[in-house]
């Protein structure tokens, strides 16, 4: 049954990595839903959170082959339930229908806020899962939305050591003397 | 310290790596380091190539007859392309080489500059690790890596990329071999509790099965293999390229599986309890409809690559290690012998493929020639102590079955890419790599007409390899495909081909031709006792299919003797 996974892997930040993670996907017609890079709390360790919806089975396989990739640290996978997750969305809102009195109103019942303010129009932030973010869409669409983004996912694991910590403990480069 | 250029960085290095031979073309982009070769004695052996593929493929072979990882350089752009259909090919047989591509110099990059390829994501999904180098201090550190990773837990190809300014560039050499990288474990620890299980899994079975992969061959691991054959009894069957990973006199040596393998060892793999497959990975031409297989076995899976645990079939016991440490652990601690009963299975089923296929395609007394024929003899001659090369097709099949392979890595077959046009080239490193050893080529007319610009190379350097041609003037495996499968609708499959020994005496290469049955011994005679390369074209029967078979989408035991 194919269900939502999220696929957090630790890498090497070097050069085509995201591209090699990302063959992985395409090689078995995989269409990935959201794709987040970043650096890591540790140095020079680049963080990938991958989402995608698929069978368990394959999730497996292909976070082995992920696994698998020489610059590879880490790599697992999670069920929406084992993690906490999140996404960011920017609303562009013309600044006549802003100053409609309901907009803070409804910022405030959807936990939103402004986080810039222009001449001609205002910016609106909302952190939250897809659902949350589509939903504010749609309540704000007579509002005249101009421009609107969302990130990719960001995710934290429930278990208690998260994978990061395990990185640490990982030794440096060994060379053989000579 | 005396600062060095990139280039003879790159050679110093590879001679810390003890690489002595190399296969190349140069160009261009390649020039700083093939003039560095020139105005410094390196110690390395350089074979000039005709085509770069040919390269590829030669350094392949070279690494599976030394042990060593083949070495390639190539100019960029089609120097470096023409390379791809050997690292693929090496990718999917998991061969150590290090391919060496010169790219334009830094500063252009990305401007589609002249012979300006981006070899680095071309590459990406071929290799098991590549890296463009674009300053000269880069060369140490990626040259270690590239070694380290090709030839460390499962091994494969690996590419490097580098500029023509990091090339020339000088700075302070300095060179340091790696023990380990942190984002990377070759060998995974093998568990105690895992070994045990394994026991007791063989021990509750009564009718074991060994699959015998090219990882045996890979981890060296033969002798434990031999040993824990030995002292069990249970019947080890191959894969294509686990041929040769045991002795086919061996008394418990079952044949080999799959599409074009043996009946016996295919028809039981369905009626086995337990089978144990031992650095191997279940590729769909073993094993036939997947739904279908193994149907009354449980399975235990030993590989290095624990990404090919569970991927294609499910195992019961799945154990990621590597299969030499696992043989050497199991084998003292197991107490067990195979039931001869379970054994004479095989030898009945056995006896009916050698009266129904082997027997008519080695010993026929009318007709032509015929391809199994031509093979069993040179098996016979050389008293399977050569090492095999093959092209890909029907050649190929009856090379894997009626060469009878004694020492390990004596067969060098393309086997998961099935590269027509690997056998020459092949034949060619292979030759380089043991100077001293009988080199053959079982080619078919096809596929020695994709490489044969390669003759140039062999006739260059005098390499003594003997090549001969199974000319059926067919591309013979589609056409049997299409005898079987398409109403003998000849698509494209019939091939005139040139006058073969008229060729080879262009490079001044001895050639012969045998058409008559009654001069096949002795044409195989000349040939291996004629000092020097010796092409010998084989007239065989036009519209032969190689038998048996496990038709798409039938499953092993489904194998027919006849179509």
């Amino acid at each position: 049954m194919k269900e939502m996974y999220t696929i957090t892997a630790f890498s090497e930040n070097h050069i085509g990595l995201l591209n090699r993670i990302t063959i992985v996907f395409s090689r078995r017609h995989i269409n990935i839903e959201s794709l987040t890079v970043s650096s890591s709390e540790m140095k020079g360790v680049h963080r990938f959170t991958i989402v995608i919806e698929e069978d368990e089975e394959l999730v497996n396989k292909v976070v082995k082959q992920i696994a698998k990739l020489p610059e590879v640290l880490r790599a697992a996978y999670f069920q929406n339930d084992d993690i906490i997750y999140r996404e960011i969305a920017l609303y562009k809102i013309s600044i006549d229908s802003a100053i409609d009195k309901n907009l803070e109103h409804l910022l405030r019942e959807y936990n939103a806020r402004m986080v810039d303010i222009q001449k001609d129009f205002v910016i609106i932030e909302k952190t939250g899962h897809v659902e949350d973010t589509e939903k504010l869409y749609d309540m704000l669409k007579h509002f005249n939305i101009l421009q609107f983004v969302r990130s990719g996912r960001i995710s934290i694991s429930k278990q208690k050591k998260e994978l990061s910590a395990y990185l640490s403990e990982l030794p440096i480069n060994e060379y053989v003397k000579g | 310290m005396k600062k060095i250029s990139g280039a003879e960085a790159i050679l110093r290095s590879l001679v810390e790596e003890g690489v002595d031979t190399i296969f190349g073309y140069p160009g261009g982009a390649i020039m700083p380091i093939y003039d560095n070769m020139h105005i410094q004695d390196h110690n390395i052996n350089h074979i000039l190539v005709r085509h770069e593929q040919g390269a590829a493929h030669a350094a392949q072979a070279y690494a599976q007859v030394t042990g060593k990882p083949g070495v390639c350089f190539a100019t960029s752009g089609p120097g470096a392309t023409n390379l791809l259909t050997g690292v693929t090919n090496a990718n999917l047989d998991s061969i150590p080489t290090v391919f060496i591509t010169a790219q334009v110099p830094s500063h252009l990059l990305g401007s589609d500059a002249f012979q300006e390829t981006d070899m680095v994501s071309l590459s990406m999904p071929v290799t098991k690790w590549n890296y463009q180098i674009t300053k000269a201090e880069e060369i140490p550190d990626a040259i270690a890596k590239a070694f380290h990773f090709a030839k460390t837990g499962r091994p494969g190809p690996v590419l490097l990329d580098i500029t023509k300014d990091a090339q020339i560039n000088e700075f302070d050499f300095r060179y340091k071999k790696i023990k380990s990288i942190r984002s990377y474990i070759p060998k995974p620890q093998l568990k105690s509790t895992d070994v045990d299980e394994a026991i007791a899994m063989i021990q509750k079975s009564k009718k074991p099965l060994l699959l015998a992969g090219h990882g045996i061959l890979l981890a060296n691991g033969r002798d434990e293999l031999l040993s824990f054959v030995e002292k069990t009894e249970i019947p080890a069957a191959v894969t294509l390229l686990g041929k040769s990973v045991i002795p086919e006199d061996n008394p418990n040596y079952v044949g080999m599986l799959g599409m074009h393998g043996n009946y016996a060892p295919n028809i039981l793999t369905n009626r086995a309890d337990l089978i144990i497959a031992a650095g191997m990975r279940f590729d769909d031409r073993v094993t036939g409809d997947l739904k279908r297989y193994a149907v009354n076995a449980k399975i235990i899976h030993v590989d290095i690559d624990e990404a090919e645990l569970n991927k294609n079939i499910a195992a019961d016991l799945a154990i990621n290690a590597d299969i030499k440490e696992f043989l050497k652990e199991i084998t003292p601690k197991i107490s067990y012998k195979t039931d001869s009963a379970w054994l004479s299975e095989f030898e009945r089923l056995n006896k009916i493929e050698t009266d129904k296929v082997i027997k008519p395609e080695c010993f026929p007394s009318t007709g032509k020639i015929r391809s199994g024929e031509a093979i069993f003899r040179l098996s016979e001659q050389t008293k399977g102590e050569a090492i095999v090369v093959t092209d890909v097709g029907q050649n190929q099949m009856m090379a894997a079955r009626y060469y009878k392979y004694m020492n390990p890595n004596t067969l060098i077959t393309s086997g998961g890419l099935g590269t027509m046009g690997f056998g020459l080239p092949a034949a060619m490193g292979a030759q380089v790599g043991q100077p001293e050893k009988t080199v053959v080529l079982f080619a078919g007319d096809g596929g020695f007409q994709m490489t044969f610009q390669e003759l140039g190379t062999i006739f260059q350097y005098n390499l003594p390899v003997k090549m001969m041609i199974l000319n059926n003037n067919f591309l013979g495996m589609v056409r049997q495909w299409q005898d079987l499968f398409m109403d003998k609708r000849y698509a494209e499959t019939i091939m005139p081909t040139p006058d073969f020994p008229l060729m080879a005496k262009a490079f001044g290469i001895n050639s012969n031709i045998v058409v008559e049955r009654e001069n096949l011994d002795k044409a195989i005679y000349d040939m291996l006792n004629t000092p020097g390369p010796y092409l010998l074209e084989v007239k065989i029967e036009q519209e032969t299919n190689v038998f048996p078979m496990i038709y798409p989408g039938s499953a092993v035991d489904e194998i027919v003797l006849e179509g």
